[in-house]
């Protein structure tokens, strides 16, 4: 078989197994996306909270996304107490004021960052909240102080309409 | 078949290979000596495995969208059909898929009818073919039943009522698949159970159907033994794995067509009706590959009489190694088999037309026709056309007629001749 | 040149069942559907002009649970702009809750609310329609044999009964419908809608474009399947050449044809 040869018979083989990975690739997408959301799940509505009848110090939990949302009306001691707090003692350093665009209410996805449980509300040595599977503690701002959560209590996307209602989304 | 002992190259090879032989049995898949005048009849083995992994594949991930409740059925498929990313693509090849993996087995039944691949000592793979193929109607009725459509609810209601022509006991046994008065959610919820397990049922199947066939090795063509495995076989890789993928190609063409250009083709109209228990649409018909059986059904006008010949006319052919008195396996060779093979095709045409159309009239009487017909042929003309037929003289070994140059066909032309 | 047969014999195979299914049909109107063939597309307007025609005149009667606002704004749709699907949700009402109260409460929709129901149950349905129930329309173009030719077909066949036919009160006749009577009055007349692009309305315009939105929401993916099919089709036969040039170069190893 003369050397030409070979060359043309490989590059067929090379040129068949190439196009018929790229089917392979683009087959297995498909099955693999399915498992992604759904549109109808990405299209899920905002949440709209009345929150004219939380007093202060009190917290409300709303679902959205299929997570519960801390709606908390804070204290001006709580308020004086998460502004304080010195940027260099937080295991991730955030300011409440970027947290908390309204000073008085703080709206925060409630998940506890380390592996998912609902923290609870005023408990924990921050006075904020603690979460009982692994003993996170976090503060009045929803910040990690101490425990093996590695971030934060993240914020969603909210705005304040008019009459008290928070959108949530 | 050769049973050389494979010993594995590096030393973890052989470690592992000593204790559980998986390469051993890669060693022997691929080396497999498969006889080289295999045809393109041939391929349908390995587009089977392909459509059986693809309705495993897409039905697994249809599961976990789909809701069996009788209030959510259909609207789960709605949310496939439009929501989930590429729920339409699955659903389509899943539900079309059905219909080429009958079209598929249908090819490969009547491949082995044609070139007896039933025969000596092949009996029991056919066996377990005809059990495969009987657990595929069941399960392509109970997935049609899923969506729950009128066509679902209304063909679940007279599928489950042929069991009441049973005397005695045909009414409870009835209910006992209903869990109640009527098809209803306990229905489909256990008809969704039985729909998820069988496929994994014939996946076992095929196995054991794989193995029976690697004891004697592929019948071929000419249908007779392997004389020289040197001269007269080629290992299964690469010669036959390209030839099936070549194939597999050309049905995926097809099956392409049908999934993205008239998915709903194959299907019925009225299965985009939601199921209503009050309302039976104008035509039950079931899905094609049934209606040769459903044609055989109501030919007989009696309604114990009828399911027992729609399950004879399936059941017979497990009976089919015995009922062929004929020691020649190809109908290469057997010039009168091979005319009535060809008349027992047009006839399950036939009873497959007649099956879509109204039972009545002249209708009627061709499928009586070709239902009486189709039990003669396995009944009466094949028993005695193994006593009668002259056959042709068969060919030295495989690779003689191809080493002379001419292809089988040719040469059993020219024996005929000569004969 | 046995593949080829192969393909025969396939394609009669096939071509048995579908000839048994296009039996005993009567004729229906035709009319040129911008979305048949393998790269056929929606008319983005008509389809506009047909999600009109459905609200201003179906939607009293006849439902379609399946759709959302939303899916008025997506690709290969409509494609109405996310601010024109967004104030059409807006102008229907839906009810929501319950809120803290414990109470419903209704609120403009919003593009993840489906479309309206326009009666509360079947019951409700049947009751204001003299017995019959308005089908849903959200997989109509699919659920009828003929599919949107059919469709069109019955928008446009209401004529006199022939001599010799009676019918009841609330009963019509129809040229296309199975059994030739139908409990929907006729409602396409020229002009009864006003288009917003200024389209003339005829009758058989506005059958076609309703029938054009009826099948989209059918098959709202249509576009994307058919765009795939394409490719897919394509690169199948590319793999099916390289793969028959390979098993060639491998079966000329032995003396034996492939």
């Amino acid at each position: 078989m003369s050397e030409k040869k070979v060359k043309r018979r490989d590059f067929i083989f090379t040129a068949t197994y190439a196009v018929g990975a790229v089917g392979v690739a683009a087959t297995v997408w498909p099955l693999v996306d399915q498992m992604n959301p759904d549109a109808s799940v990405k299209a899920l509505a905002s949440t709209e909270v009345d929150v004219s009848s939380v007093e202060p110090g009190k917290t409300i939990t709303v679902l959205w996304r299929g997570k519960p949302v801390f709606i908390k009306r804070r204290t001006q001691n709580e308020i004086d107490e998460a502004r304080s707090v010195r940027m260099e003692d937080l295991p991730d350093p955030e300011k409440d004021e970027d947290r908390a665009k309204n000073p008085e209410w703080l709206v925060m996805l409630g998940v506890c960052t380390h592996l998912g449980c609902v923290p609870l509300n005023d408990k924990g040595d921050y006075n904020g909240w603690f979460c009982p599977c692994h003993g996170s503690h976090y503060d009045t701002s929803g910040r990690i102080r101490k425990g093996p959560a590695p971030t934060n209590m993240s914020i969603p996307n909210y705005e304040f309409l008019e009459n008290n209602i928070i959108k949530i989304g | 078949m050769s049973d050389h002992n494979y010993t594995p190259k590096s030393k973890f090879g052989k470690w592992f290979n000593d204790r559980l032989p998986l390469l051993s049995l890669a060693n022997h898949l691929t080396d497999y000596p498969t006889p080289k005048n295999l045809n393109y009849w041939w391929t349908f083995g390995g587009i089977l495995t392909f459509c059986l992994i693809t309705q495993i594949v897409t039905g697994l991930t249809l599961a976990m969208h789909y809701i069996a409740h009788a209030d959510m059925a259909f609207d789960s498929v709605e949310h496939i059909m439009r929501d989930v990313n590429y729920g339409w693509l699955i659903r389509y090849i899943h539900s079309n898929g059905a219909s080429m993996f009958f079209l598929a087995v249908y090819i490969h039944i009547f491949r082995s009818l044609f070139y007896g691949s039933y025969k000596a000592p092949r009996e029991i793979i056919w066996i377990l073919g005809i059990i495969i193929y009987l657990l595929m109607m069941a399960a392509a009725f109970m997935g049609y039943v899923l969506p729950w459509g009128q066509m679902s609810f209304w063909g679940a209601t007279v599928i489950t009522n042929l069991f009441s022509a049973i005397p005695l006991v045909g009414e409870g046994i009835v209910t006992w698949l209903w869990g109640g008065y009527s098809v209803d959610n306990p229905t489909l919820t256990r008809f969704f159970t039985l729909h998820y397990l069988i496929p994994f049922l014939i996946l076992g199947l095929v196995v054991l159907h794989i193995w029976a066939l690697h004891v004697p090795g592929n019948n071929n063509p000419v249908g007779i033994d392997i004389k020289k495995p040197s001269k007269d076989t080629v290992p299964f890789h690469p010669y036959i794995v390209i030839k099936d993928t070549f194939a597999l190609l050309m049905f995926m063409i097809i099956f392409a067509f049908f999934v993205f250009y008239s998915p709903n083709v194959l299907g019925h109209a009225d299965n985009y009706i939601e199921a209503n228990p009050m309302v039976t649409p104008a035509h039950i018909v079931p899905e094609w590959y049934l209606l040769p059986f459903y044609a055989i059904l109501r030919s007989v006008p009696d309604k114990l009489l009828g399911v027992i010949a729609m399950l004879s006319a399936i059941l017979i052919l497990a009976a089919l190694p015995w009922l062929d008195t004929s020691k020649i396996r190809s109908a290469v060779f057997r010039p009168l088999y091979r005319q009535f093979y060809w008349i027992l095709v047009l006839d399950v045409l036939v009873l497959g037309y007649v099956g879509a159309m109204p039972a009545e009239g002249l209708y009627l009487l061709i499928a009586r026709v070709a239902t009486a017909y189709y039990f003669a042929h396995f009944l009466i003309i094949l028993p005695l056309l193994g006593f009668k037929e002259k056959t042709l003289p068969l060919p030295f070994s495989i690779s003689d007629p191809v080493l002379g140059g001419s292809a089988n066909l040719s040469m059993a032309k020219s024996d005929k001749k000569e004969g | 040149m046995r593949a080829f047969k192969i393909l025969l014999i396939t394609f009669l195979f096939f071509t048995v069942p579908l000839q048994i299914n296009s039996a005993e049909k009567v004729e229906l109107l035709k009319t040129d559907w911008s979305f048949k063939g393998p790269l056929g597309k929606f008319d983005r307007s008509s389809l506009q002009r047909g999600y009109q025609v459905y609200t201003e005149v179906c939607a009293a009667c006849h439902s379609m649970k399946y759709l959302s606002y939303r899916n008025l704004m997506e690709k290969g749709g409509p494609e109405f702009s996310e601010a024109q699907a967004k104030s059409i949700a807006a102008s229907f009402e839906v009810t929501d809750g319950p809120n803290a109260d414990g109470e419903m409460f209704s609120r403009p929709a919003r593009l993840s609310d489906k479309f309206p129901m326009p009666y509360p149950n079947e019951k409700a349905a049947q009751a204001a329609n003299g017995g019959a129930y308005p089908p849903d329309m959200s997989v109509l173009a699919k659920a009828r044999k003929g599919g949107v030719d059919y469709l069109y077909s019955v928008l446009l066949g209401y004529t006199e009964p022939p001599a010799g036919v009676t019918l009841d009160e609330g009963v019509y006749y129809n040229k296309f419908m199975y059994g030739n009577k139908i409990k929907m009055p006729k409602v396409l007349e020229d002009d009864l809608i006003e288009y917003g692009d200024g389209t003339l309305a005829t009758e058989e315009q506005m059958a076609k474009d309703v029938v054009t939105f009826l099948m989209w929401s059918a098959e709202p993916h249509l576009e994307a399947r058919h765009k795939m099919g394409f490719r897919a089709i394509i690169y199948l036969t590319i793999l099916t050449i390289l793969v028959y040039f390979s098993m060639k170069k491998i079966w000329s190893r032995v003396e034996s044809e492939v």
